[in-house]
């Protein structure tokens, strides 16, 4: 009683906090805390969307033309370029000339767009300051680009993150299924009880390896045979993720399958015999219906493994953060991304808070996935009774 | 019943475990004779320091060292503060950081520890044996997709990177593609072991790793940083005589007035033993 309890309310204090931190990422705004981004007070373009911004700084948009303003090259400035136009004589000696040589830089230069530390903001600032949005959650939902450490706009859109968890998922419970079903019937069923106390060890046994391990295998053995089978030019894919996750996940849907089939009364199976039905109708008839619910139960465990496990797909699945269309491609996770990136991630920081929300974004997806189970199996239950 | 004891029993025998460690520590500072040296700055530095801080206190008792990441940045301004005895850093003083030292009258001695340099590696079929910084800057923003355009065969490129929170993600973004980003398909692995499994079985592969990690499973490639005059090979020996261009020193960096404090540190560092421990975290040693 008390221990239960105890267990909800960590479970509860836990969703809290991580619906707390994730949500501290639409207060803020995608550029570092104390920054800021400024152009020639001429310049007609009245607003830059943040993918822009970071095109601009790719160079891949040079020219103001490109964003609706004049015909007038775009000059990237950041403060340590500083030097290339200003000595360090007349810099001053303690830099206190910084802020009016940035003034006169940006007041000279009509093409330029300058990101500075706001430290350096003279008093009588010429520029005009860009207006820089906070994030908005269909922005973090639909956006396609996560580049969380971009400088001086950090990109932060999680579809490809999404997509990425939910094709790798998809596949390892489309492939672990029907394995899953097929041995937990034999098991039950068909084998002899020395196979059966033979096999059954050995299945568990899979459960026990570590999960690094399999992503190593997945390393050397999974993604060369998917790179030379689908003739690709490179194999660490979705499919690599989700024959991994397969493996991983089957010695949970075979273990609770079986004992759910094996709690069949014999009575049941007897009189189906006896009434004619052959093994195979039995089967198919009497034991997995009766037992649906276990196998559900298995099946839910499984994807739940599938969909939280970290570090074997951080290692197969090669974690390029774009949208997959098909599994022979490769993808980026969403454990993938919070475990490989929080390491480094500032505490309390945007991009800190930005993997706080992909958590919640996670924990949605399996909260989703259970009720829908829960639903499905309340629903063939009642039509039995 | 009985487990709910149990984990109320756990926290605390957790915590009788911490008050013990503590005890030790502060046994160990209050000896009569033992310097205790903080060390703060550079993460890139951080395993090493780490490393030679633990071997040098196992080798002597009177030694104890703190060390503490933060970056370049962090460590610098500590030791203006004067609340780091050593500095690490993986660049040289910016002239903003010598003016602050100069107006504090502090004389800053800089003692390169060791060497960090990058190695471009590519699957050993692959005929291309070098490329230009250009080339490898076109390559990982993704505007030259496929081997020919380089002078190899007709295959896709396959470009692997470390993980955004790693160091050498930065320098080589840094360093070798001008500041700008990666492109959003470069595949990224979260460890240099794993970068060069998939290079060395992938034919179109192309990845960087630390250069103490060169193994015989992928093929280094030259580098040139003129536009194709000069390539300079990736060697222990070219990254010491600066002339491979994808290296950076690291540094300890300290008050001259404090020397004789940190003596015992430099020293270690500089030491046979101290540079064998450089070649273990995967840098390249000075000799």
């Amino acid at each position: 009683m008390l221990s239960s309890a105890a267990t909800s309310i960590t479970v509860i204090l836990i969703v809290f906090f991580l619906f707390i931190e994730g949500a501290g990422v639409f207060t803020k705004k995608p550029i570092d805390d104390g920054f800021l981004l400024a152009v020639s007070v001429d310049n007609q373009v009245k607003k830059i969307k943040p993918s822009e911004i970071k095109d601009i700084y790719d160079q891949k948009i040079t020219n103001w033309k490109q964003l609706g303003g004049k015909d007038l090259p775009i000059v990237l400035f950041r403060a340590g370029d500083i030097t290339d136009y200003y000595t360090e004589e007349e810099l001053g000696k303690n830099f206190e000339f910084f802020p009016d040589k940035i003034n006169e830089l940006i007041a000279k230069t009509p093409g330029i767009i300058a990101f500075f530390s706001d430290k350096y903001k003279a008093k009588d600032f010429k520029g005009r300051e860009l207006d820089i949005d906070k994030i908005k959650v269909s922005e973090f939902l639909s956006g396609e680009e996560w580049f969380p450490t971009a400088q001086p706009i950090a990109q932060m859109g999680v579809k490809p993150l999404i997509y990425g968890t939910l094709w790798v998922s998809l596949g390892a419970i489309l492939l672990a299924l029907p394995i899953g079903l097929a041995a937990a019937i034999y098991l039950s069923e068909i084998a002899k009880k020395r196979t059966r106390s033979l096999l059954k060890p050995l299945i568990e046994l899979l459960a026990a390896i570590p999960s690094v391990v399999y992503g190593f295998f997945g390393l050397v053995i999974i993604v060369p045979l998917i790179q030379s089978t689908f003739d690709l030019p490179v194999g660490e894919t979705g499919l690599a993720g989700s024959v991994v996750l397969a493996i991983m996940a089957l010695p949970t849907i075979i273990t609770i399958s079986e004992d759910a089939m094996r709690n069949t009364p014999r009575a049941m199976k007897e009189a189906s015999l006896a009434l004619g039905a052959s093994k195979w109708q039995t089967i198919y008839k009497i034991v997995i219906p009766y037992s649906a619910s276990g196998i559900t139960a298995g099946a839910i465990l499984g994807i739940g493994r599938a969909i939280g496990e970290t570090m074997a797909v951080l290692m197969v699945t090669g974690n390029a953060a774009v949208i997959p269309h098909t599994l022979l491609e490769p993808v980026r996770t969403i454990p993938a991304t919070i475990a490989a990136e929080l390491g480094e991630a500032p505490n309390g920081g945007l991009h800190y808070e930005a993997l706080f929300a992909l958590g919640c974004i996670l924990f949605i997806i399996t909260f989703g996935i259970n009720m829908l189970v829960e639903l499905v199996t309340n629903r063939n239950s009642h039509k039995k009774h | 019943m009985n487990k709910t004891k149990l984990f109320l029993m756990l926290p605390l025998i957790g915590m009788l475990s911490c008050g013990k460690a503590k005890t030790e520590d502060k046994g160990a500072e209050s000896k009569a004779n033992a310097i205790s040296v903080t060390i703060k700055g550079s993460d890139t530095v951080l395993p090493l320091a780490q490393k030679e801080a633990e071997d040098l206190m196992k080798a002597d008792a009177n030694v104890s060292v703190t060390v503490v990441g933060g970056g370049t940045g962090v460590g610098l301004t500590a030791l203006i503060d004067g609340t780091t005895d050593i500095a690490m850093a993986s660049r040289d003083m910016k002239t903003e950081e010598k003016l602050k030292f100069s107006e504090m009258k502090k004389e800053i001695e800089e003692v390169i520890i060791a060497y960090d340099a990058l190695t471009v590696i590519v699957n050993p079929a692959n005929k291309v044996g070098k490329l230009t910084r250009e080339q490898l800057e076109k390559i990982f923003t993704g505007q030259i997709t496929n081997w020919k355009e380089v002078g190899g065969e007709d295959a896709k490129i396959v470009a692997y990177s470390r993980e955004s929170s790693s160091g050498t993600y930065e320098f080589f973004k840094d360093e070798v593609m001008g500041k700008k980003n990666y492109a959003s398909n470069i595949l990224s692995l979260p460890a240099t072991g794993a970068i060069v499994q998939a290079v060395g079985q992938t034919k179109g592969a192309i990845g960087y790793i630390g250069l103490a990690y060169e193994t015989k499973e992928v093929k280094q490639l030259s580098v040139s940083y003129d536009q194709g005059k000069t390539f300079i090979e990736p060697s222990v020996a070219s990254a010491k005589d600066k002339s491979y261009p994808i290296s950076r020193p690291l540094f300890y960096m300290f008050d001259k007035t404090n020397a004789a404090k940190v003596k015992t540190i430099v020293d270690f560092a500089l030491s046979p033993e101290g540079q064998k421990i450089v070649s273990e975290v995967g840098y390249v040693p000075l000799k």
